[in-house]
């Protein structure tokens, strides 16, 4: 019998590898060290061939790469079909797939074809060291609580894993591997969807997921003129503006900078709330951050207890403060 | 036309809590509502059908209470709906769903063509926004997630052109009808029922199928047609922090701000 293959979605997006399928790389590899298996990226697209070398670098054995017009941009049932076909011929032990927009969308439309048992947004996955199972933990309603899921008899096990939880793994230029290509089976004219257009976001340099540094305001700063004083401290760190989902309603921001369960999940060095009160919604998007700052007039704001430091305070004391104390060191 | 929105009566996700000492779910008094994301994919039909013309069902898998939401929507608009309900359904992971709603759409469609097929982006309970394309790609028809609205209908052609949300803008996909769609939040604002179709709605006896009723192969249903298993649910993990409180010592904000710029720069935060 061959050994045990540990598959890996590599997510790309007109051509652009997404990071997360790094992450996901680590992670792959080191489920296959433990099943003593091999890990084998998936990269499907349209002259994206020459990319597979990445893979090698974070990581992968092996690479199986699916090159078709058909296959340009993302479309549900071309990328699901032509995945599941090699799945069923090559018969992978793991599928894992990101936890994003086209993972979630791809691994529902993959799992059923194949009949596998299939976890979303997964934040824990490990080998259980006694039945080898892949033991798969995220969290549901809403985040109020997590499972531990596992599957017992049907192959692939499929997982989502949630973006910028895991680290990148180190690249090296020195590693490589076999790529083998494969082919789509569906022609133009089988595909029942055709992209019309693609309207990037304004201001699509925002990418608050990638930030290192995160100030973010909530309903407590009042109106939208007092956004000016989260984004001074914004500029004086060299951060990224984030907020909580009412300023999103409210429109006094585009959801690009909204931090939370409907929103982003960020991951930054630091992170500073202020007039945020630190609903589950909210904390499950930033809880990631390294250092925590958190400044509310309320002494209960649940968020101050997910801060390293909380100030009670009025923001428009004390953030103005902070802004001020930064330049100064800066200036200095 | 005809059009079916897959409608899911969840608990207020917001409200479910963990049993701290014998790690159940505790869901006693929580309330059961619509699915809201369910609810802006029942908008986005009642559009079309008032924009074009058509007949909107409702499918529902659930309980017997589950009937309530199906009366919501017929308030709202929709002509009709089923609710599936066996104890054979009980269990069923995404995959067993998927299977079981697309079923019932088949059936559905005996009596009169379906042509889009309408969800939700994800239920609040489950969270996993994986029946949609399980649906779909068991129908084998188009899919379109996360739709935020339906730009037009060609009714001759048997085209539909909608805008999809992504992380980084919005793509426009025109999709081959029959298509499933599944709908975010952003798509509409929902209607409110006038007062007369709401005690019409009353009335309205909801059809019941059972797995008998649909043919459904049990060994794909519930518990037994599930390959995922949760192993065990708790609370989620609190981050072992102790939060230091800066008001607790300092009160001037020139002095507070001094103490955190400290531990910014520690970090490294401030080259
Ligand atoms: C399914 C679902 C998904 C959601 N997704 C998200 C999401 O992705 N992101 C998100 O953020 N929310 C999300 N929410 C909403 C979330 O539940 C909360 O309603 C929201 O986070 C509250 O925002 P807020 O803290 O800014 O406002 P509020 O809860 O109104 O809090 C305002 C805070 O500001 C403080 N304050 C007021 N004035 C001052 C002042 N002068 N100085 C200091 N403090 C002050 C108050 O004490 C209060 O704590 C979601 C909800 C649902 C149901
Ligand atoms: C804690 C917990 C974790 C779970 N994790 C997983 C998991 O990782 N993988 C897995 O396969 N199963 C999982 N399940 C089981 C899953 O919740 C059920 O299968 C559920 O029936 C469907 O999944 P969902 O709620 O995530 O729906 P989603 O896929 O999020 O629902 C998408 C849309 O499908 C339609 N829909 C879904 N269910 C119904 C229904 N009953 N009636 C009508 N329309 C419906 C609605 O339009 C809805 O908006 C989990 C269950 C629990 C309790």
């Amino acid at each position: 019998m061959s050994q045990p293959a540990v598959w890996i979605l590599i997510e790309q997006n007109d051509g652009v590898i997404a990071d997360v399928s790094w992450e996901l790389m680590g992670k792959g590899r080191e489920l296959a060290d433990d099943l003593g298996g091999e890990v084998a990226g998936i990269l499907v697209g349209h002259n994206i061939k020459d990319q597979a070398k990445e893979a090698f670098y974070y990581g992968a054995d092996k690479v199986y790469v699916i090159d078709d017009p058909t296959l340009e941009y993302y479309r549900t049932q071309a990328y699901a079909h032509a995945i599941s076909d090699i799945a069923k011929k090559h018969k992978p032990e793991i599928f894992l797939m990101a936890a994003t927009s086209l993972g979630r969308d791809l691994s529902g439309a993959i799992a059923t074809p194949l009949g596998a048992g299939l976890t979303a947004d997964c934040t824990v996955l490990e080998i259980d060291p006694e039945t080898k199972l892949l033991h798969q933990t995220r969290p549901a309603f809403g985040g109020n609580i997590m499972a531990t899921i596992y599957c017992q008899i049907a192959r692939p096990q499929m997982a989502s894993v949630r973006p910028r939880l895991l680290p990148i793994p180190e690249r090296d230029e020195k590693r490589t591997g076999t790529v083998i290509e494969e082919k789509t089976s569906l022609q133009e004219t089988d595909i029942k969807t055709r992209r019309v257009e693609f309207i990037p976001d304004e201001g699509a340099t925002v990418n608050i997921e990638d930030a290192e540094c995160v100030v973010a305001g909530g309903r407590g700063i009042g109106n939208a003129d007092n956004l000016k004083v989260i984004e001074e401290l914004a500029n004086a760190l060299g951060g990224t503006v984030g907020c909580s989902r009412p300023l999103v309603d409210a429109g006094i921001l585009p959801h690009a900078h909204q931090v939370g369960m409907s929103g982003h999940t960020i991951r930054p060095k630091l992170y500073i709330g202020a007039g945020i009160s630190g609903a589950i919604h909210h904390v499950v998007g930033m809880e990631g951050a390294d250092l925590t700052i958190v400044i509310n007039k309320d002494p209960d704001a649940a968020l101050l207890r997910v801060a390293d430091y909380g100030v009670v305070g009025n923001l428009f004391d004390i953030v103005p403060a902070i802004t001020k104390e930064i330049k100064a060191r800066k200036g200095a | 036309m005809r059009l079916v929105v897959c409608l899911k009566q969840v608990p207020d996700a917001s409200e479910v809590k963990i049993d701290p000492i014998k790690g159940t779910m505790v869901r006693a008094g929580v309330p059961s509502i619509a699915n809201p994301y369910d609810m802006h994919a029942l908008e986005e039909a009642l559009r079309l059908k008032d924009k074009y013309g058509a007949r909107v069902s409702i499918l529902t898998m659930g309980p017997p209470q589950a009937t309530d939401v199906i009366k919501r929507a017929v308030s709202l608009g929709a002509d009709d709906g089923v609710l599936l309900s066996d104890r054979a359904f009980a269990g069923s992971d995404t995959l067993a769903t998927s299977y079981i709603l697309a079923q019932a759409i088949r059936k559905m469609g005996e009596e009169e063509a379906i042509d889009v097929v309408f969800c939700g982006k994800m239920a609040i309970d489950g969270d996993t926004a994986q029946v949609g394309p399980g649906i779909g790609s068991r129908l084998d028809c188009a899919v379109t997630t996360y739709v935020v609205g339906v730009r037009s209908l060609d009714k001759d052609k048997k085209t539909v052109v909608v805008e999809r949300r992504l992380e980084r803008g919005v793509e426009v996909v025109e999709a081959d009808m029959p298509v499933l769609l599944t709908v975010n939040k952003e798509a509409n604002d929902i209607r409110y029922a006038a007062l007369p179709a709401l005690i019409e709605s009353i009335k309205y006896e909801v059809p019941v199928w059972t797995a008998e009723d649909v043919q459904l192969d049990l060994a794909q249903c519930g518990l037994k047609g599930s390959p995922t298993q949760v192993k065990k649910i708790f609370p989620p993990p609190q981050k072992d922090i102790e939060t230091v409180m800066v008001t607790d010592t300092i009160s001037d904000p020139a002095q507070i701000a001094k103490l955190l710029v400290d531990k910014i720069e520690e970090a490294g935060m401030l080259a």
